[in-house]
């Protein structure tokens, strides 16, 4: 009886450990999907030119808009109903808020979400604001429909963003339209 | 034994446990119901602040208070009150982070032409906080429940039409839940006897407004240390042009920036003041000097530092207090109209007491 009790309390723990463990790579799986299905990579991953035309630099997966690509004044673009412009990369917008440039979303602490919370995230996508209490997120980010997530969604993608490999990205911070001509400026 | 409708068989003893259960759980669900707060009133003259039928005469044991760095909104002229419950204290124990007794009211009313809104916060039975706002109708009989999501853009008529902001639920928790204490402007330098003469937007006392004093000699505010009883707090400074600086940079920058350690706000810049610790300032002097700012004006390269003693077109601090872009501007929200005064004061700190050529630091 005494063997079978303490087999029992061996297994049980060892049990619960391995549901630990499922649990959080459930939410991890979960995460990549979402991440997957909403399109994350469209905007946060450099597209590069591949032999089938434009296509995500995976090597570069979820690091924003590359540093080193200085980009020029956006065009002007004619009267008419055209909007924006958006660079080869696909991670550079220009439009009538000015030019914004898409986050650098992997773990480096120093140029991604790596000192981030998951309080932080969950901030910024709920409020549409940097980490919840700064600057407005700007298009074409769509803050309207990834606010609606529920909160077991934003944690996996969370869970998710924290576990991919952290690239060193020190993204620009958006310009501002040049109506306005007030400073722009870069900060983390 | 008790035969249950569907034939099966429970003992008595049984019976009385399954009963003493379900009243548990009855008990339970009651405490929940008491302990959780009910809606918000869809009206501000139900939510405690003015005397039953009116709507602006104030209720016995509502506080008028005035913080003497008040936080610059567009110049809107302000009035703020609170209620603390029956029998409740302020425990000060942690004298730059007041605990408010459960039932903790404030409310603050912004007027223009007229009075257009008025903020409530509320403290929970549970000690959470919740946040709302009552916008004033036109003819000023009650003002009512914002949604909220608030309202972007809000049209006022009168000698001069404007747009007003009514800020969101997340946009109060976006100021308020960044220091210890969701309490803005109401803590013992806010209300400290030793008021700064030379504070921006000053507003004077009113014969029916609360200090810290006050609060005191009425047990209302308990347990703060004795030294800062003997005297009030007042921020150190090397002129009465930097005490009213600094005293600018606490009330309208110090609730996000309260420290380097905060990875809600990505630049480690600290500018509220705590009262306790009489190195507060030159923390605060320091963080200005050495934190790294990534600043850049448009077309350049190199980073604008956040000071640049002498030099105020060049420094950061005062480059983004003066911007109303969306992705410069400081605060970040609350505010469409830069403060001219607040920058001509900050401006005058920069260039003539931090001047090398002429500071004694």
């Amino acid at each position: 009886m005494k063997s079978v009790a303490a087999s029992f309390l061996m297994i049980v723990p060892a049990y619960v450990l391995m549901l630990g463990v499922a649990t959080a790579d459930d939410q991890v799986s979960r995460g990549k999907y979402l991440v997957t299905i909403a399109a994350c990579n469209d905007c946060h991953t450099p597209l590069k030119l591949g032999p089938k035309g434009p296509e995500p630099d995976m090597s570069l997966m979820l690091s924003g808009h590359p540093e080193s690509l200085q980009m020029p004044t956006a065009p002007s673009l004619p009267p008419g109903p055209w909007t924006s412009s958006f660079a080869a990369t696909n991670t550079a917008w220009a439009g009538p808020w000015g030019v914004s440039f898409t986050a650098n979303l992997t773990p480096d602490p120093e140029t991604g979400l790596g000192r981030w919370t998951l309080r932080n995230f969950k901030d910024t996508i709920r409020s549409g604001r940097h980490l919840g209490r700064g600057r407005p997120i700007l298009p074409p980010m769509p803050i309207p429909m990834y606010k609606q997530m529920t909160d077991a969604d934003l944690e996996a993608v969370f869970a998710y963003l924290q576990t991919i490999p952290a690239i060193s990205n020190r993204v620009p911070q958006p310009l501002p339209p040049p109506a306005t001509g007030t400073a722009a400026a870069t900060e983390h | 034994m008790f035969v249950p409708r569907h034939g099966g068989i429970i003992s008595a003893m049984s019976f009385k446990v399954l009963m003493a259960a379900a009243i548990t759980a009855l008990a339970g669900m009651v405490f929940v119901v008491s302990a959780g707060a009910g809606p918000l009133p869809d009206r501000l003259s139900d939510t405690g602040l003015f005397v039953e039928g009116s709507t602006s005469e104030v209720r016995a044991g509502v506080l008028s208070f005035t913080p003497q760095y008040p936080l610059w909104s567009d110049g809107a002229i302000k009035r703020r009150w609170i209620y603390l419950p029956p029998g409740t204290f302020i425990d000060a124990s942690r004298p730059s982070a007041w605990e408010f007794p459960r039932g903790t009211r404030l409310w603050k009313e912004f007027r223009l032409e007229r009075r257009v809104e008025t903020r409530f916060i509320e403290r929970l039975a549970d000690g959470s906080w919740r946040y709302a706002t009552y916008i004033w109708s036109e003819d000023g009989q009650d003002a009512v429940l914002a949604s909220g999501e608030g309202i972007a853009s809000l049209t006022l008529n009168g000698t001069e039409p404007r747009q007003y902001s009514i800020p969101s639920e997340l946009d109060c928790r976006a100021c308020h839940e960044g220091p210890a204490v969701p309490v803005l402007g109401f803590s013992a330098l806010q209300l400290s006897s030793d008021r700064d003469p030379l504070a921006v937007h000053a507003e004077s006392l009113r014969a029916d407004d609360v200090d810290l004093r006050k609060l005191i000699e009425r047990g209302l505010v308990r347990n703060l240390p004795t030294s800062l009883i003997k005297t009030p707090p007042r921020i150190s400074a090397a002129s009465p042009t930097e005490r009213a600086a600094l005293g600018y940079l606490h009330g309208n920058c110090g609730q996000c920036h309260t420290n380097s350690s905060d990875a809600s706000v990505p630049v480690d810049l600290q500018l509220a003041q705590d009262v306790t610790d009489p190195a507060s300032t030159e923390k605060v002097l320091q963080s200005l000097r050495s934190s790294s700012s990534q600043f850049r004006l448009p077309g350049t390269t190199a980073a604008v530092p956040l000071v640049s003693p002498g030099a105020s077109h060049n420094s950061a601090l005062l480059i983004r207090m003066r911007s109303r872009d969306a992705s410069v501007q400081m605060p970040p929200l609350g505010t469409a109209i830069p403060d001219s005064e607040g920058l001509a004061l900050i401006a005058r700190w920069i260039d003539q007491d931090k001047n090398p050529s002429t500071s004694r630091e």
